[in-house]
């Protein structure tokens, strides 16, 4: 066998047994939540290994999810790239047919049922994504400042969004903008990350001080505050970009002090709509960019020009974003979320009492099954979107600031291997990866804890169900195979 | 550029850093700086059933019980497991209105009016349901599905009478409840008298089983096998030392007069009787109809809910001219010798004060013994006026106060009951505003035999009749004498001596015993006891209250007593014949013939008071 000796080595010993090392401690981990988290008082212990019992079918797809990993693990690395657009093809198929063949569960089409086995294809669809991405942008001479293929790039991206929105999966669709951040890692442009961010700000600003003024002025702080972190973000990035730094100064002083001149005289004097006084500020800038576009023939400037005009659009139409753009129950979710609305029986329900479940449990924690707020079905989807609860529960500050760094280090190994791929496509795959692992994480901790909106996403290796725990573990050593096999 | 971008690995990286660090303090204050979580789950998933504890038992000091516990029942439902129920024979059995049924029902569901209802745990249908009315309804509970007995029990008094001693306990306010964190919406508490000074004792420990509750609200077996589970701690008997025969006498012979009749057991303090007229059967302030009695109690009137005995302010007229004997004689302005003249009265200048016809001049005995205004007021001129021993008034005004405030007057005795007020004995500077500086001897002489600006509480005026008994000293008066597996407080065991030696008192219980041998207390001769005695005649803006301070025996008293009844004219008119009668009554166990009699006749001897407010 010739081709044997190209590769001395088995995929065992060059595989990274530090990341399955971190991959095996949140499996076991979360096995031991989804007990907690299905168990009723009075029940035997031993009916964890019961295959009826939550945990006990938890376990059956762990002994699975771990034969996957064995058998992509011996699989030849090469196939990956190989067969990428074909499974890509493939998934796209089957997210576009999912609607017609699912049943309703809780409003969404997104399950498929295979006898008594329920799959999630949009689980899977990730992986398939990403392997397309990353053999898409990992041709040599593949350049992200291209504009058609940028355009093909963002396609790979936003089709199977579209197709997942299209399955009333909101909360699976928002996922992929993870890869925005596998674009930013492949040369796009930081700007666009920076606006998507600032759109956050000016959105939750804009929402959320609407109904208070500014002091001895007509103008609330919504506006107050949005206006002003516009000029200063334009001012700030007109003066990254300068040629002329003198002269920006000055204009920064001008802008600064009729800010200041006409809040002091609304205070002081004449209680006014400071706001004009502020987008006259923002128009001068504007201006001000345009006159330097065009005397110096530089583009950027006009870039500068372009974000403050958007932002401020943006801004004056957040209103509209969150009553036409939104779904009624994503509005509401945002305004418990943004802490307008209190609302304990619905949307905030959860919320509270996933906060209630973790904020009980101390800094030790109540102890391994002894959570009387997750056992007493208090929190709703507490083994799967809220598991995190019985860890903030049961094993109090110490569990979760150990699961926490668990996630960190499984993401920075991450990093850490993907940077070290010889050939593009391992490393776009592994960032892939890395920042779908990120966004979850993020999403989901971050909703229990009451930081960000209740968006049902499961927490990886972590939540009860095959779907995902497969989906997360496919991905995972699809990208360690690949890592096994890099030249050495 | 390749280079360059690898550095946006620690971009990617710093977020992934960032994240876990916000998530981190975010958890940090959740889990540890803040116990809301903590005592929300508990509230959540522990469902806290109360087990109550049998309020103490109340005794007088022979040992008679007053005030004891009898069963009571609420009618308890449960929502969800009350269906099909016969509801014509429910409401037959229980006496109630099918209208009262049906709004009942809805009150109990309206979570507006009734914030902590669930289907699944029993709610409060019918309260306070006596053992008698019960015991039917037991019989059919059965039929009823869904409806359950929790039991409680209700205060029952063996005697009609005490009611502003013992008081009554009633479901506690939402004051209450912000004060102490032991009450729960819907305990009860002691209201007024013992019951309400001795609560902490009375009451006992609630006890608590924990049991988990799911978030149906259904019942889902004991927190950690009633590991945490607290059994109740009984309330502690108390024994007061009221005598029950001497409070109900007290209480008859006060019908149809206002007033208040105080005894105490001078060499501890103890009080024997505490009547406050008039009063009510503390039988009304039980049960379902507590707030309606309750109600018109407070619309009459006469007070009756008002305890005089404490809270009544008067003046003490001249049963206070002990205290002005033994203050001159300690400050040796006068001596027992000492006669002044009295000619229906006495005149300094413009300014002449009445007295009655009597011998002149007199010394001290007989001056106490026939109650000679003049006698004390010219004390008190020359005490006041007395410039060698005292710089200026006021100097000799804050000495002769600070004699009275050291025999129990001008502030709270600090009695065990709630209510006390402290009466008033002025000091210099309320007369340097009141006067502008501008007074003198004269001008506050009314002062001297207890009129003027002096007030004082029925229980005052019996606290001196103890302090001349025991010669010089008192001990706090109080109306509990023992505690189970506990003790009164320290202070009721303490003598508080006041300023004046004990000899001087020998001459002022001379005086007290001649008025009852031969001035103006004959009434109060008693056969066989030695009794002392000084009545009052306190003017006011309406007829003279009646007033009687006393002791006996003299040479060991066994009880001191204090008389007040409004409007009754001379203290020899009501307050000596009442307070012989007490005497007698505490002191022989019984009332001669002429005793009864004495009693009958003042039972039935009423006072017309005219319909306004008192």
């Amino acid at each position: 066998m010739e081709q044997a000796n190209d590769r001395p080595t088995s995929p065992l010993r060059q595989i990274d047994w530090i990341t399955i090392g971190l991959f095996l401690a949140l499996i076991i981990l979360g096995w031991f939540s989804v007990c907690g988290a299905s168990y009723e008082f009075g029940e035997p212990l031993g009916d964890f290994f019961s295959f009826s019992s939550r945990a006990g079918k938890q376990l059956i797809w762990i002994g699975c999810a771990l034969v996957i990993g064995f058998v992509i693990t011996m699989l030849d690395d090469k196939l990956f790239d190989t067969f990428a657009y074909v499974l890509y093809a493939a998934f796209m198929l089957l997210l576009l047919v999912t609607p017609f063949l699912a049943t309703d569960i809780k409003g969404s089409y997104s399950w498929i049922k295979l006898g008594s086995l329920s799959i999630q294809p949009a689980e899977f669809a990730k992986g398939a994504t990403a392997l397309a991405l990353s053999k898409f942008m990992g041709h040599y001479g593949y350049n992200i400042s291209n504009t058609r293929t940028f355009a093909i790039t963002l396609g790979i991206i936003l089709l199977p969004m579209a197709l997942i929105i299209m399955q009333k999966e909101t909360g699976s669709a928002l996922i992929y903008t993870a890869f925005f951040l596998v674009l930013y890692r492949e040369g796009m442009n930081g700007s666009f990350l920076f606006a998507g961010f600032a759109a956050v700000i000016y959105f939750v600003i804009g929402l959320k001080f609407q109904d208070t003024l500014v002091d001895g002025t007509y103008t609330s702080v919504s506006e107050f505050a949005v206006l002003l972190l516009i000029w200063i973000f334009t001012t700030v990035i007109a003066l990254l970009y300068s040629d002329n730094r003198h002269q920006d100064y000055k204009a920064v002083a001008y802008g600064a002090g009729a800010i200041l001149l006409s809040y002091l005289f609304s205070r002081y004097v004449i209680p006014f709509e400071t706001g004009y006084a502020l987008l006259a500020v923002i128009a001068g800038e504007v201006v001000y960019m345009i006159i330097k576009a065009l005397t110096l023939k530089r583009l950027r400037y006009a870039y500068v020009a372009l974000f403050a005009v958007v932002s401020t659009i943006f801004f004056f139409s957040t209103d509209y974003v969150m009553n036409d753009v939104l779904e009624p129950h994503q509005q509401q979710r945002v305004r418990v979320l943004l802490g307008m609305e209190q609302d304990l029986n619905g949307a905030g329900y959860n919320v509270n009492q996933s906060k209630i479940a973790i904020g009980s449990g101390g800094l030790t924690g109540k102890g391994f099954l002894n959570g009387t707020q997750t056992k007493l079905k208090y929190v709703p989807e507490q083994d799967t979107d809220f598991i995190f609860c019985t860890v903030g529960e049961e094993k109090g500050f110490i569990g979760c600031a150990v699961v926490l760094v668990l996630y960190l280090t499984l993401i920075l190994r991450l990093i850490y291997l993907s940077e070290r791929q010889s050939f593009a496509f391992g490393r776009i795959f592994g960032y892939s990866v890395l920042c779908i692992l990120l966004f979850h994480v993020f999403i989901n901790i971050g909703m229990v804890i009451g930081l960000t909106p209740v968006i049902g996403i499961p927490l990886p290796f972590f939540s009860y169900g095959g779907s995902s725990l497969w989906g997360f573990t496919i991905l995972l050593f699809v990208f360690l195979r690949i890592d096994a096999a890099r030249k050495k | 550029m390749s280079t360059n971008l690898e550095n946006r690995k620690f971009v990617i990286g710093g977020m992934a850093i960032a994240i876990v660090v916000v998530y981190l303090m975010r958890l940090f204050a959740l889990q540890i700086l803040s116990d809301d979580y903590k005592r929300n789950a508990d509230s959540n998933a522990f469902l806290k059933k109360i087990q109550y504890p049998s309020r103490g038992l109340i005794t007088d000091r022979h040992g008679k019980l007053l005030v004891y516990n009898e069963p009571a029942y609420n009618l308890m439902v449960t929502m969800d497991e009350q269906h099909g129920i016969d509801t014509l024979d429910f409401c037959r059995t229980l006496g109630i209105t099918r209208d009262f049924y049906i709004a009942r029902m809805m009150d109990i569901k309206d979570s507006k009016k009734h914030p902590g209802y669930s289907r699944h745990t029993p709610q409060l249908f019918l309260p306070q349901i006596p053992a008698r009315e019960f015991s039917q309804i037991e019989e059919k509970l059965f039929k009823f599905r869904g409806f359950s007995v929790e039991r409680r029990s209700i205060r029952r008094y063996v005697y009609g009478v005490g009611a502003h001693i013992l008081g009554d306990v009633g479901e506690v306010s939402q004051q209450n409840i912000d004060d102490d964190p032991y009450y729960q919406s819907g305990d009860y508490i002691g209201k007024i008298g013992v019951e309400s000074s001795y609560e902490r004792d009375l009451r006992g420990e609630k006890g608590m089983n924990i049991l988990l509750r799911d978030v149906h609200g259904r019942i889902k077996g004991r927190y950690q096998n009633g590991r945490f589970d607290r059994r109740p701690q009984p309330g502690r008997n108390l024994q007061l030392s009221i005598d029950i025969d001497l409070q109900a006498l007290g209480e008859r012979i006060m019908e149809g007069k206002i007033g208040a009749i105080v005894a105490i057991e001078p060499k501890t303090g103890e009080i024997l009787c505490m009547v406050s007229s008039p009063s009510y059967d503390p039988r009304l302030m039980i049960g379902r109809n507590r707030g309606i009695n309750q109600k018109r109690l407070q619309l009459n009137p006469r007070k009756p809910l008002l305890n005089r005995a404490i809270s009544g302010q008067y003046p003490p007229g001249s049963t206070f001219k002990p205290t002005q004997a033994l203050t001159f004689l300690q400050e040796g302005i006068i001596t027992p010798g000492t006669q002044f003249a009295c000619h229906h009265g006495l005149t300094i200048g413009r300014f002449h004060q009445a007295c009655h016809g009597h011998a002149s001049p007199l010394s001290l005995v007989p001056a106490i013994a026939t109650s000679c205004n003049a006698y004390f007021s010219w004390g008190f001129y020359y005490m006041m006026s007395n410039r060698r021993k005292y710089r200026n008034i006021e100097d000799a005004f804050t000495r002769w106060k600070d004699y009275i405030v050291s025999m129990g007057y001008g502030y709270k005795l600090g009695v065990d009951m709630p209510g006390e007020r402290r009466g008033m004995i002025p000091n210099a500077a309320y007369y340097d505003k009141h006067y502008r500086k501008h007074w003198n001897g004269v001008t506050i002489i009314s002062d001297a035999i207890g009129q003027g600006e002096v007030n004082a509480t029925p229980l005052q005026i019996a606290n001196l009749a103890a302090t001349i008994a025991n010669r010089g000293y008192y001990i706090t008066p109080h109306i509990v004498s023992r505690v189970e597996h506990s003790h009164i407080d320290s202070t009721y065991h303490e003598k508080h001596f006041t300023m004046v030696e004990h000899r001087w008192y020998n001459y002022v219980v001379q005086g007290m015993r001649q008025a009852v041998l031969g001035g103006t207390c004959r009434a109060a001769n008693l056969p066989g006891i030695e009794v002392c005695g000084k009545t009052g005649t306190a003017q006011n803006r309406g007829h003279d209250h009646s007033a009687f301070i006393g002791f006996a025996p003299m040479n060991d008293p066994k009880i001191a007593i204090a008389v007040y009844v409004e409007n009754g004219g001379f203290g020899a008119d009501f307050g000596v014949p009442i307070g012989a009668v007490m005497m007698e009554q505490y002191l022989n166990g019984k009332l001669s013939a002429h005793g009864e009699r004495v009693a009958e006749e003042f039972q039935h001897r009423h006072i017309s008071y005219g319909t306004g407010e008192r």
